[in-house]
């Protein structure tokens, strides 16, 4: 009787102590994720800033506003034009060089995927700033091109909305391609080598094998990677604000530092105008990571 | 003879590979020498497309130190970045050991609303999290810094995944030696766990010392700024000096280079972590 009852309590304390463990966690999501998100949500109704916040007329105005607004309608374009374009572009060269990189009979791994992994190890601030000199009216990239005749004079790559576009485009390429190459190397990792043996004595040639070997195997990594990057280029910020300052004329401008901009930066903030916006681009997020979790749930 | 003979048959066949990689990691590494011999170099040689290695490496640092706070930005960027990381792991450690080793159908649901938090982008609980911390006074504090950052689903979930490796054996043999489920967690859990936090620490660290768009927000005094911040400004000039630039971002890389390089293995597990 007596031992059980201690049992009992020890058992209590056990279940206590669990609870225990997550509490801290828990309670700091709740607080600086949840709690925020819902009073985005709150504040999206309302207009003005700081102490001066009044609820908007109608209601729904900021939401109104977002889709008349021609430069909130461009931060758009521009987030997804990132999107459609650099991702699949980055995720198809992570994952061709992760492949050649598993081969066993290739020298020197080690010494080209530090270099590849390299890009990894600069702040988004960094490397913002490299690509801006590099690119830069009398930077080295233009020196280089007139050297060897390409160019005749001098070309404002900054300066010209197209081409801002495409440095943006190679400069997120540069420094995230070996971020997602890690991710593959880890999941080509999990897959028996002997499979490839396999295959090739089988007659498979390399394409062969990475479309019907490692591209099936590697799916679930590949979808996380797709989740990770739509987040990541839905919400670009650095390198809009240090590469090109979202210009020329807001030509290069995201989403998040338009949002920025709406609130910190100009004269009149608007919070709940910035609200309403940072709340779409919640929406997005979310819709665009379930399709993608349902498109890769289909077992075939 | 004819085993050599088909090693050199299996490196020409790979030449295709070779020369990919050499293209990649060249383009890779470029941007780190020019970065380099830029803040050795004189803005003009800069901007005649010099590419070795200049004398002018003094001058630029010199300048670097007239024009800006450069050892306060450094020491705050590693106060800030070194208090982030013992907080964060600290925190999601603790909930990952609860959310594994002492898991139930209660528990697993939180975990699942927790992962949630994933979606929610820093843009749109930015203006919030700004009332609600200048609201509590800790604008410019190491605080307001990293608050937010402490507790994430990614660390928790890393810490989570690595603790089914835990053997549960070890938690019933400290127990019936009478140690408490905290005495569990510092004793046992912590020292066998210890690459899992050496690839947590490396990758928070990281994170904190690159982040920019909520230091940005909340740390508003000069005293207070961190190094991407101080490498932003600089480049906000009308004229900028490409020399100086490139010094203070060279400032801003170094200490995150050196862990990459010494503690690659890490940094890659870091980021792959909550995989598995």
């Amino acid at each position: 009787m007596n031992k059980k009852s201690k049992g009992m309590s020890v058992r209590r304390k056990q279940e206590a102590a669990g609870w225990l463990f997550l509490t801290p966690a828990t309670i700091l999501i709740m607080v600086m994720s949840f709690w925020p998100i819902l009073q985005a949500v709150f504040t999206s109704f309302q207009t003005g800033a700081g102490v001066n916040m009044k609820w908007s007329e109608p209601l729904y105005n900021n939401y109104i506003r977002m889709f008349k607004d021609k430069l909130f309608l461009r931060s758009v374009g521009n987030t997804f034009l990132y999107l459609l374009i650099q991702v699949p572009i980055m995720l198809i060269l992570a994952i061709l060089l992760a492949q050649i990189l598993n081969n066993k009979d290739l020298k020197l791994r080690g010494f080209f995927r530090t270099c590849i992994f390299l890009p990894c190890a600069t702040a988004l601030v960094s490397y913002a700033l490299i690509f801006k000199s590099l690119f830069a009216t009398e930077g080295l990239i233009n020196h280089v091109l007139v050297g060897i005749g390409i160019l005749k004079q001098n070309y404002n790559f900054l300066g010209n909305p197209t081409s801002a576009k495409i440095v943006i485009i190679i400069a997120l390429l540069w420094r995230w391609t070996g971020y997602n190459m890690v991710f593959y190397l880890a999941g080509l990792q999990n897959i028996e080598y002997s499979i490839y043996e396999a295959a090739k004595i089988d007659g498979a040639n390399g394409w062969k094998s990475f479309w019907h070997i490692t591209v099936p195997l590697l799916r679930p990594t590949i979808i996380m990677t797709v989740i990770m990057s739509i987040n990541g280029t839905l919400q670009l910020f650095d390198e809009s604000v240090n590469l090109t300052a979202g210009g020329p004329a807001n030509s290069t401008i995201t989403m998040s530092h338009y949002i920025y901009n709406n609130s910190f930066n100009t004269g009149a903030p608007n919070f709940g105008y910035a609200a309403a916006m940072s709340f779409f681009v919640f929406v997005l997020v979310a819709i665009l990571a379930l399709i993608n979790m349902k498109v890769g749930d289909t077992r075939d | 003879m004819t085993k050599r003979k088909g090693v050199s048959n299996i490196q020409r066949r790979l030449i295709p590979a070779y020369i990919f990689l050499v293209i990649m990691a060249f383009i890779s590494v470029f941007p780190f020498y020019w970065m380099i011999s830029a803040a050795t170099n004189e803005t003009i040689a800069v901007a005649r497309g010099k590419l070795t290695f200049g004398t002018y490496a003094i001058e630029n640092f010199k300048s670097l130190l007239a024009q800006t706070n450069l050892w306060q930005a450094m020491w705050n960027s590693f106060k800030y970045a070194l208090a982030q990381t013992l907080m964060a792991l600290f925190v999601c450690s603790l909930a990952g050991f609860g959310f594994e080793l002492y898991h139930d159908k209660a528990k697993d649901n939180l975990f699942g609303i927790l992962l949630l938090a994933m979606m929610i982008p820093g843009v749109a609980t930015m203006i919030p999290l700004f009332k609600m911390i200048s609201k509590a006074g800790l604008l410019n504090s190491v605080w307001g810094f990293m608050l937010p950052a402490i507790s994430t689903p990614f660390l928790i979930m890393m810490f989570r995944q690595n603790s089914r490796n835990f053997p549960v054996e070890i938690m019933e043999a400290a127990r019936i030696d009478g140690q408490t489920e905290v005495g569990i967690f510092f004793r046992q859990y912590f020292p066998i766990m210890r690459s899992t936090y050496a690839a947590a620490a490396v990758i928070t660290f990281m994170n904190a010392w690159n982040s920019y768009m909520w230091p940005r927000i909340v740390m508003t005094s000069n005293k207070a700024q961190t190094m991407p911040m101080l490498i932003a400004n600089l480049s906000n000039g009308y004229k900028v000096d490409y020399g100086v630039l490139m010094m203070g971002v060279l400032f801003c890389s170094v200490p995150t280079m050196v862990i990459f390089f010494v503690l690659q293995k890490q940094f890659a597990e870091g980021i792959s972590g909550a995989v598995k």
